[in-house]
């Protein structure tokens, strides 16, 4: 009798919750867009999100701040220098002992080294040079295997997890338990981040992966972590290990 | 000290909101008398239910709702609920579903304990208030064995 009770009460216990994706069935969110998005993604001459890295192409040349340095002259050619780089984002950087994501380690460069001003967040120059130096990722795939991450991967797990908001939902509760359902008009995707920055059609702009967390965040009506934050990084890192393997597609396309 | 008289004018402001002690009693699975002590309005409440701002409903469920293109598939079909719960069932779930599953994905309608960083306009607020429950328990009331066309 004893027994049965505990088994019963062991399996009320368990939360209802499928758990992670298992890794074979882990795929791009673009395979659940109509073939006009998928194809306005693959063609540059359709993909709105090309005048973005066409920004940040034009920047990466331009001399600023006190060093009087463009990214060219210590990088190079982006095309080669910044090849895979953006699949490994965020990463752990030695020097502050934090983990940045592209667009915070961007901004290291413009006031470490560059001797110039951090671009805010969402501005055009800041997502024209992260556009720009993530479709130089396009079609490698996401690599998450610095082990210095791992705080990082296990906090962002955390807020993965965790209820929140007034509508007391999970970010894994939709992405884990329900991907692939319809909410509403929306189908569920799985949520990864191969595709980021990426224009919106609902925004009429591009924009960064921490602007769709944040739009997630406030559907769930939950109070969104500030822009830049450590808590937003942990879950960008989250997002990549989780995705790890997955082709890089940025600059994407959503609905 | 101004964060403190804030912080407790916070506490008070949520005990007087759909704090536990004003609900009427739960008897098993049931919460068999009205919030309002009053009936709800089945027309009133349909137009909360197919709210997507409101009731927010349909964005998981399915329901009667020709009108409606896009409804959701990550919870059962409304149709019949009256065929298969009592009024008190009803009006339980609505008010507070973790009462009957722990586990559930479905928002409590009526209760501001237990959630966290709720977004600022919604702090202390319940979804909905308790005529807004009681129209969309008599609502749901109304659904007995319909089909969706
Ligand atoms: C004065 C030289 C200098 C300038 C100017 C500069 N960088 Fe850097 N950047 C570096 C060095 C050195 C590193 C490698 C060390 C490190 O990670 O901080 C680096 C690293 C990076 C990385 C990370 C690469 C990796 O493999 O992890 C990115 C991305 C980057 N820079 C982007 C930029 C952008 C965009 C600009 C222009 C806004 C820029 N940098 C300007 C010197 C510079
Ligand atoms: C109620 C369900 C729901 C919850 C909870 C939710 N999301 Fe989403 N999420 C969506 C939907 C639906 C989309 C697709 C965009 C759309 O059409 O609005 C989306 C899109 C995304 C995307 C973009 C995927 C892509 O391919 O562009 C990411 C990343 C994401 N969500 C992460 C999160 C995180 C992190 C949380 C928790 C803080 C979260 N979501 C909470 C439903 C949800
Ligand atoms: C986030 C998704 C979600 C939302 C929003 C939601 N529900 Fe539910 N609802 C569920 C799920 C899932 C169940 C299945 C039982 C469970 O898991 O608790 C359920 C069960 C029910 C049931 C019992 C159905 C049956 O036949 O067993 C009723 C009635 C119900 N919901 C009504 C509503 C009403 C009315 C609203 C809006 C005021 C609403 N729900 C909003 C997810 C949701």
């Amino acid at each position: 009798m004893m027994r049965l009770r505990a088994l019963v009460m062991a399996t009320l216990a368990v939360p209802a919750l499928a758990g992670e994706i298992p890794l074979a069935e882990r795929r791009s969110d673009t395979l659940t867009m109509s073939s006009e998005l998928r194809a306005m993604q693959a063609d540059d001459a359709a993909n709105p999100a090309s005048f973005s890295v066409l920004d940040g192409e034009a920047l990466w040349r331009v001399r600023a701040g006190a060093s009087g340095k463009s990214c060219a002259d210590c990088h190079g050619d982006g095309a080669q220098s910044m090849r895979g780089v953006a699949a490994r984002y965020p990463a752990f950087d030695s020097a502050s002992g934090r983990v940045l994501d592209l667009e915070a380690k961007i901004n290291q460069c413009r006031t470490e080294r560059q001797g110039s001003a951090a671009l805010p967040m969402e501005s055009r120059d800041l997502l024209g040079l992260a556009t720009y130096v993530g479709r130089q990722s396009r079609g490698l795939p996401i690599v998450s295997d610095d082990p210095r991450l791992a705080p990082a991967i296990d906090r962002g797990r955390a807020l993965f997890t965790a209820r929140q908001g007034q509508l007391n939902l999970s970010c894994a509760i939709c992405h884990d338990d329900h991907w692939g359902r319809k909410l509403g008009a929306a189908t569920v995707p799985q949520a990864h981040p191969t595709a980021y920055p990426l224009y919106r059609l609902e925004w009429q702009s591009v924009g960064s992966l921490q602007r769709r967390l944040r739009n997630c965040m406030v559907g769930m009506r939950a109070e969104p972590y500030p822009m830049g934050s450590d808590e937003f990084i942990a879950i960008e890192t989250y997002l990549m290990s989780r995705g790890r393997g997955l082709a890089m597609e940025t600059p994407g396309v959503r609905p | 000290m101004l964060r403190l008289i804030l912080a407790l004018g916070a506490v008070l402001l949520g005990m007087a909101g759909a704090g536990a002690q004003t609900l009427p009693p739960i008897l098993n699975d049931a919460m068999p008398a009205s919030l309002t002590g009053a009936p709800g309005d089945v027309a009133r409440g349909r137009a909360i239910v197919a709210n997507r701002q409101v009731g927010l409903c349909l964005l998981c469920h399915s329901g009667p709702f020709p009108e409606e293109r896009f409804q959701g598939d990550l919870a059962p079909d409304l149709n019949g609920a009256a065929d298969r719960y009592s009024q008190g069932q009803l009006r339980l779930r609505i008010v507070d579903p973790s009462r009957i599953n722990a586990q559930t994905i479905m928002p409590a309608y009526y209760k501001t304990e237990g959630l966290n960083r709720v977004l600022g306009p919604f702090a202390g607020k319940t979804i909905l208030n308790a005529e807004q429950v009681e129209d969309v328990v008599a609502f749901l009331m109304s659904l007995r064995g319909e089909k969706t066309p």
